[in-house]
């Protein structure tokens, strides 16, 4: 336990030592959300209800998608992680503790989010608290998960690049942070349908800010849940001490079973 | 039979098809501190670390105190302390925090007085990649030596290290031996090798070129002993000389330099040869031949002085 402590001091501290983790989990996500707060709530007024949980998905995604994966390969590369292998750091503590630590850093930036938006950008205030913290704890799992996914299958820092922006982008555009996914065309509701910002912002709509959810959001949390677990346990299971002594059997390409609840959820939710 | 600590039984690992190490088998006995040499790709590293659980043999056996690494992984991270070729520290770790870590997964206290020892006192504080090349090396000295373990694996561990920093490592090689631990040392140094290995395996293309005490490595070679010779007039220079047990003759720098089958013939007949030509000694070198000489010599034999 005294090692596993030491071991979560030291990544949490890296979050905020290291400049450009300090920039994806704290800079980046706040100055964004204050000039978001600046400019959108003027112009687009469905931006004011949900801007809390909009603002804490881009603090998740910056975090966990951008600055997450990183660490994981340069470790791998520089051979950090066959010394902790040498000197008895399990597998599952090296993936567990940075999951860990994003969720301090995550709940730091939305504690100051959720506490200012509202006094200082008139933003919806969530009506039920159990549920809002709860999707918080749900999202926040199942992007660090899939945040250290990515690394554990990311064979270099470019690679990283390509398969975080294939979620982070889309979800900006498409993920219902600046507008609801139904206003959305049809197909590319549907496609919507495959990030999970989408899912937690239904979510969140629906029961922590009670208004109309795009959907029933039990299946949000339901799918949230289930990719976060799958993410999790593929990460553990394709983690690799390093790049040269890949598992036999043990292919990036199982990754993609991470998406299968958002696939079913696209093909059953989305009529 | 001494207490061998360390057995490699008919080691082998194939890289596809490529084979990096091919039938390897040696001991190291409780206290030594065994030598692996050899030129880059002869199999060193992937000996060492399949020995720290790394790698798994395609076939052969390894064992550390009855431990096989690659089966028993969590016995085996106590019973060794490793000292890899590259950092195994990340950059923004700093020293008290990489002691705390590395202590505690091993279950023991953390050893302050081994930092103070490595001469890392004044930087508990200081971020990894801020250290020098040399205190980065004392660092991981120190973190594979924390725990205290039996058997010690040491990956080029004066690599880029100036003169004093080398000294201080090997006093605390010796002092680690004097307590009886078992030192397994990976080095290109071959004064290093030479001067603290009890034993040595040379490796060559992943077999065991030859293997025994550096005196029995050198003794086995062509024995061949270096005479060097600069005299006033540098008459050596100007003939060559036809000394009796000379197997080969260079010049270097102002030295003319003698490879002979026995010196107590070759030398007189110098003094003799300087005598006639009205030359005077200035400096006269005997050497007999380093295990430098030695592994040039098993490695390289076209390019070995001895010819």
């Amino acid at each position: 336990m005294t090692a596993f402590f030491h071991h979560f001091m030291y990544d949490f501290r890296t979050g905020l030592r290291d400049k450009s983790l300090l920039l994806l989990n704290y800079l980046f996500p706040l100055g964004f959300y204050i000039l978001m707060g600046l400019l959108m709530t003027g112009l687009n007024p469905t931006f004011s209800p949900t801007m809390i949980p909009a603002m804490i998905l881009v603090a998740m995604m910056a975090c966990t998608l951008l600055g997450l994966p990183n660490p994981v390969v340069e470790s791998r590369e520089a051979g950090i992680f066959r010394s902790f292998k040498i000197n008895g750091v399990p597998a599952p503590s090296i993936v567990t503790i940075p999951v860990l630590s994003s969720y301090v850093h995550i709940t730091l930036v939305s504690i100051i989010i959720t506490f200012t938006a509202g006094p200082f950008f008139n933003a919806g205030i969530p009506v039920n608290w159990g549920y809002f913290v709860l999707i918080f704890l749900l999202t926040t799992f199942t992007f660090a998960s899939l945040g250290m996914l990515i690394g554990v299958v990311s064979p270099n820092s470019r690679s990283i690049i390509l398969f975080s922006q294939l979620i982070f982008l889309p979800s900006m555009m498409l993920g219902g942070l600046m507008i609801p996914s139904n206003m959305l065309p049809p197909a590319l509701y549907r496609i919507s349908l495959l990030l999970p910002t989408v899912h937690a912002m239904n979510a969140w709509r629906g029961l922590a800010f009670e208004l109309a959810p795009v959907f029933d959001p039990r299946w949000s949390l339901l799918i949230l849940l289930s990719s976060g677990v799958i993410a999790y346990a593929l990460a553990i299971y394709l983690f690799n001490w390093d790049s040269k002594n890949r598992r036999r059997g043990r292919s990036p390409f199982l990754a993609l079973i991470t998406w299968v609840p958002y696939i079913l959820g696209a093909i059953f939710l989305a009529g | 039979m001494q207490d061998d600590v360390v057995q490699v039984k008919d080691f082998c690992k194939l890289y596809g098809n490529t084979s990096a190490v091919d039938g390897i088998s040696f001991e190291v006995h409780r206290g030594e501190i065994f030598g692996l040499l050899g030129p880059n790709g002869a199999g060193k590293t992937t000996t060492l670390e399949s020995l720290e659980g790394l790698r798994q043999p395609t076939s052969g056996s390894l064992s550390i105190l009855g431990v096989d690494p690659t089966q028993q992984p969590t016995r085996l991270h106590n019973l060794i302390g490793v000292q890899l070729q590259a950092s195994g520290l990340p950059g923004s770790m700093t020293t008290k925090e990489a002691m705390d870590f590395f202590c505690a997964y091993h279950h023991v206290a953390p050893r302050p007085d081994l930092l103070i020892r490595l001469g890392l006192g004044e930087k508990i504080t200081s971020q990894f990649s801020t250290l020098s090349t040399g205190l980065q090396r004392r660092l991981a000295l120190a973190l594979a030596i924390a725990h205290d373990p039996p058997v010690v694996l040491l990956d080029e561990p004066t690599a880029g290290l100036d003169v004093g920093s080398r000294v201080e490592l090997h006093e605390v090689m010796r002092e680690m031996q004097t307590k009886g631990t078992t030192i397994i040392l990976a080095t290109h140094d071959m004064a290093e090798a030479e001067k603290m290995a009890d034993r040595v395996a040379i490796l060559l293309k992943g077999k065991i070129a030859a293997t025994g005490t550096p005196t029995q490595l050198t003794a086995a070679g062509s024995g061949l002993v270096k005479i060097s010779v600069a005299s006033e007039t540098s008459s050596l220079l100007k003939e060559a000389g036809d000394f009796p047990e000379v197997a080969q003759h260079i010049i270097k720098d102002e030295y003319a330099i003698y490879y002979s089958r026995d010196a107590g013939t070759t030398v007189p007949t110098i003094f003799d040869y300087l005598k006639t030509h009205d030359d005077r000694l200035v400096d006269l070198r005997v050497e007999r031949p380093s295990l430098e000489d030695r592994f040039l010599e098993i490695t390289q034999p076209d390019h070995s002085n001895g010819g």
